[in-house]
């Protein structure tokens, strides 16, 4: 049942200068007590773009504003991270990686990574930095995390830029295979947001999910072949490996921009599979626990 | 022809709130409980119960069996104590909780302000927070555009309008927040006491901008402890008091009952020489007061709660058979019921002087509702008054009994009558 539906209903109105009658059309609210599972209600969320829109621009003014080396961050963060990386597994352990200079092959993953992990921890705690506007407005609450995954598409451009750089000073040059970028470019944020949902659902009711967070992403992050190639994983094995959506996303945006071996084959396909069934089942839950965040939060 | 804005049926609303443990745990229990109590949390996790995390074992009801309509463009005002339940009703009005049980229907757009300024971000300047804050709010952007020039000078804040907001003063703030808010324009507006805002001179252009809005056709509700304010914008109110409706009616009717309930606030009453309508100075009732179920004075008795009435007075010359008696009235000036001390067989009072404590006891059968008892005492043979205090006390029959229960609203009227129906049998 319906917590509430814009309906649009004709109500007859007298017009001016008597006799005439003339239908407004008056969008209707209707409030009832929810039970059980409740709808996506897509259309709200589009009805409140616009909001979606204002929150993400706020968020990435506020996290540069009054900033020293804001922007940067964006770019250190995956840089430093390729930096340990290159040093320890690809200097130290020789891990292979793919018949692309390492310092390439770990950049390209850190910076896919990066908006996974930025996008999860973030989202995590957004419903509840966001309390004091759940509890006195009304617009649907899944822009909120919405928003702060949408939000590090700023830093992903800037890192982006820099593996632009990167590709032209080792001279890859990107291949046909690059079109397929976008769709796996929609596949991290489908798995982020599908993580997203979830966790920030969870921390509204249980507030050590955002101290959790971390540990998980580090966790995650290891078993992601950002820092190693996922050809390092035989046959079957692969397959399962392919349950992490992330790794289908990583390899998936190595494999089209910088034209690895790889080829993309059933580890992606899993991976996919298992981020739009996080998205779905991440929706859906947080839509039944959305009715009493304002009372809980 | 349809002119409904606002239906609503038996609306309620539950929270959870903490509350003492039921009993004592043994240590077996507690650690039996230790390692049951993560999987049963975990399992009401996964199917969403709300509240899996706190141990919330108590709730209340913020509103029961709240039932009324309002008209398109009818200016209602809610009014009652803090805690009553007007901030929770604009709330689920607003879509920003859900109800428990009952229903609600609005028709055309709902804006609500139960906060100015919600949404406003101290890095931003004051231009990007009108664009946040009407987003938020629920303004297009074209809309905000629009409207953009109006709301900075009904602020006054022009000059600093691309100034981060944490430079601004906190007066500034409110009234850059409330010019959002008064320009926004939805058919149904839903404001909860955010006008007592900035300075008096900001405050009155507030006033007329909201007088502005009541009088264009739009509906609202409107909740403030402002009774100026709800006097002079609303047509009819209503009284909530512990979550349920006391009073629904004109306006002016709703903040009278309301402040009276007030009035005895000093609920042990010294009776003052002038109120002594009829006084023959032989006795005087010198002061009356109200006891609830525990003993406590007060003014204010739950719905079916017992009470007595106290009162004290004082024999200053010859008195034979005197009868004391004290009457229940509505505000209006109705007589409901009447009684003397001596209707059960206590012997009537003679004497020449002493002090002296009357005390009745009341099984309460009045509905919700204000009430005025009036105190006077006869002589039981000839009839001669000796005392009468019309107006003695004022009595305020709470919406709900102690443990939250109300009369049934299809059951109006002063009092509940002891009726027993038969069965019913078909002819």
């Amino acid at each position: 049942m319906e917590n509430s539906e814009e309906n649009i209903e004709s109500r007859q109105e007298a017009g001016p200068g008597g006799g005439e009658v003339a239908a407004a059309e008056v969008p209707v609210t209707r409030i009832r007590p929810t039970r059980g599972w409740a709808s996506l209600k897509l259309r709200d969320i589009w009805a409140y773009r616009e909001l979606l829109y204002f929150l993400t621009w706020r968020d990435i003014k506020v996290r540069y504003k009054q900033t020293v080396i804001g922007a940067a961050w964006a770019i250190l963060q995956p840089l430093i991270g390729m930096l340990i990386f290159t040093i320890f597994f690809g200097g130290l352990l020789n891990v292979p990686s793919d018949d692309i200079p390492y310092p390439l092959f770990a950049y390209s993953g850190m910076v896919i990574w990066a908006f996974f992990a930025n996008g999860v921890t973030f989202a995590s705690n957004s419903l509840v930095v966001e309390a004091n506007t759940i509890k006195k407005v009304y617009f649907p609450r899944m822009v909120v995390p919405m928003s702060s995954i949408l939000s590090g598409f700023v830093d992903f451009v800037l890192a982006f830029i820099l593996l632009i750089g990167m590709m032209v000073y080792y001279g890859i040059a990107p291949t046909v295979q690059v079109l397929w970028l976008p769709l796996f470019l929609l596949l991290a944020v489908i798995t982020t947001l599908g993580i997203g949902l979830w966790l920030s659902a969870l921390n509204v009711m249980y507030r050590d999910v955002r101290y959790a967070v971390p540990f998980l992403v580090q966790a995650w992050l290891l078993a992601t072949p950002v820092a190693y190639p996922s050809s390092l994983i035989e046959g079957a094995w692969k397959v399962v490996y392919g349950i992490n959506p992330m790794a289908g996303v990583v390899e998936g945006f190595r494999w089209s921009l910088l034209g690895v071996e790889t080829r993309p084959g059933p580890m992606i396909a899993v991976s996919a599979g298992v981020a739009i069934l996080l998205l779905l089942s991440g929706a859906f839950y947080f839509r039944r626990t959305e009715r009493i965040f304002a009372d809980v939060v | 022809m349809n002119d409904m804005a606002i239906k609503v049926e038996n609306l309620g609303k539950q929270y959870r709130i903490g509350g003492q443990q039921a009993r004592y745990k043994t240590l077996r229990d507690t650690i039996a409980d230790g390692f049951k109590s993560p999987f049963r949390r975990m399992s009401r996790l996964v199917h969403g119960e709300a509240y899996a995390g706190a141990d919330l074992h108590e709730s209340i009801w913020a509103l029961k069996d709240v039932s009324f309509e309002v008209r398109q463009g009818e200016v209602l005002g809610i009014i009652g104590r803090n805690g009553a339940g007007k901030t929770t009703l604009l709330k689920v009005l607003s879509r920003i909780t859900e109800p428990t049980e009952g229903a609600a229907d609005v028709w055309g757009r709902v804006g609500s302000l139960l906060e100015v300024g919600v949404g406003f971000h101290p890095e931003l300047t004051g231009r990007e927070n009108v664009y946040l804050n009407g987003a938020i709010l629920g303004m297009r952007k074209a809309e905000i555009d629009r409207k953009y020039d109006e709301i900075v000078i009904f602020a006054g804040v022009k000059r600093f309008i691309d100034t981060p907001m944490k430079h601004y003063s906190s007066g500034m703030q409110v009234r850059l927040a409330f010019a959002i808010a008064a320009y926004l324009e939805p058919e149904v507006l839903l404001i909860d006491e955010v006008l007592a805002v900035g300075d008096i001179g900001f405050q009155r252009k507030c006033f007329n901008k909201m007088d502005e809005v009541a009088y264009g056709g739009r509906t609202v509700i409107f909740v403030s402890h402002n009774m100026e304010a709800v006097r002079s914008l609303c047509s009819r109110g209503i009284w909530l008091e512990d979550g349920r409706i006391t009073y629904e009616g004109d306006i002016s009717s709703a903040i009278k009952m309301y402040l009276e309930s007030y009035s005895s606030m000093e609920a042990k009453v010294n009776i003052a020489e002038e109120d002594h309508v009829v006084d023959s100075g032989l006795l005087r009732i010198n002061k009356v007061f109200i006891l609830d179920s525990e003993g406590r004075v007060t003014s204010r008795i739950h719905y079916r709660e017992d009470f007595s009435v106290g009162m004290e007075l004082e024999m200053l010359g010859k008195v034979e058979s005197a009868r004391i008696g004290l009457g229940v009235n509505t505000p209006g000036g109705q007589r409901i019921s009447t009684a003397h001390h001596t209707d059960a067989g206590v012997a009537a009072l003679s004497g020449s002087s002493g002090k002296y404590r009357a005390t009745a006891s009341f099984k309460n059968r009045l509905m919700p509702g204000l009430y005025i008892i009036s105190v006077g005492a006869h002589e039981g043979l000839s009839g001669k008054g000796l005392d009468y205090v019309p107006g003695a006390v004022d009595l305020s029959v709470l919406g709900s009994s102690k443990e939250g229960e109300g009369p049934d609203p299809a059951n109006q009227g002063l009092v509940e009558m002891s009726i027993d129906w038969t069965e019913v049998e078909k002819l």
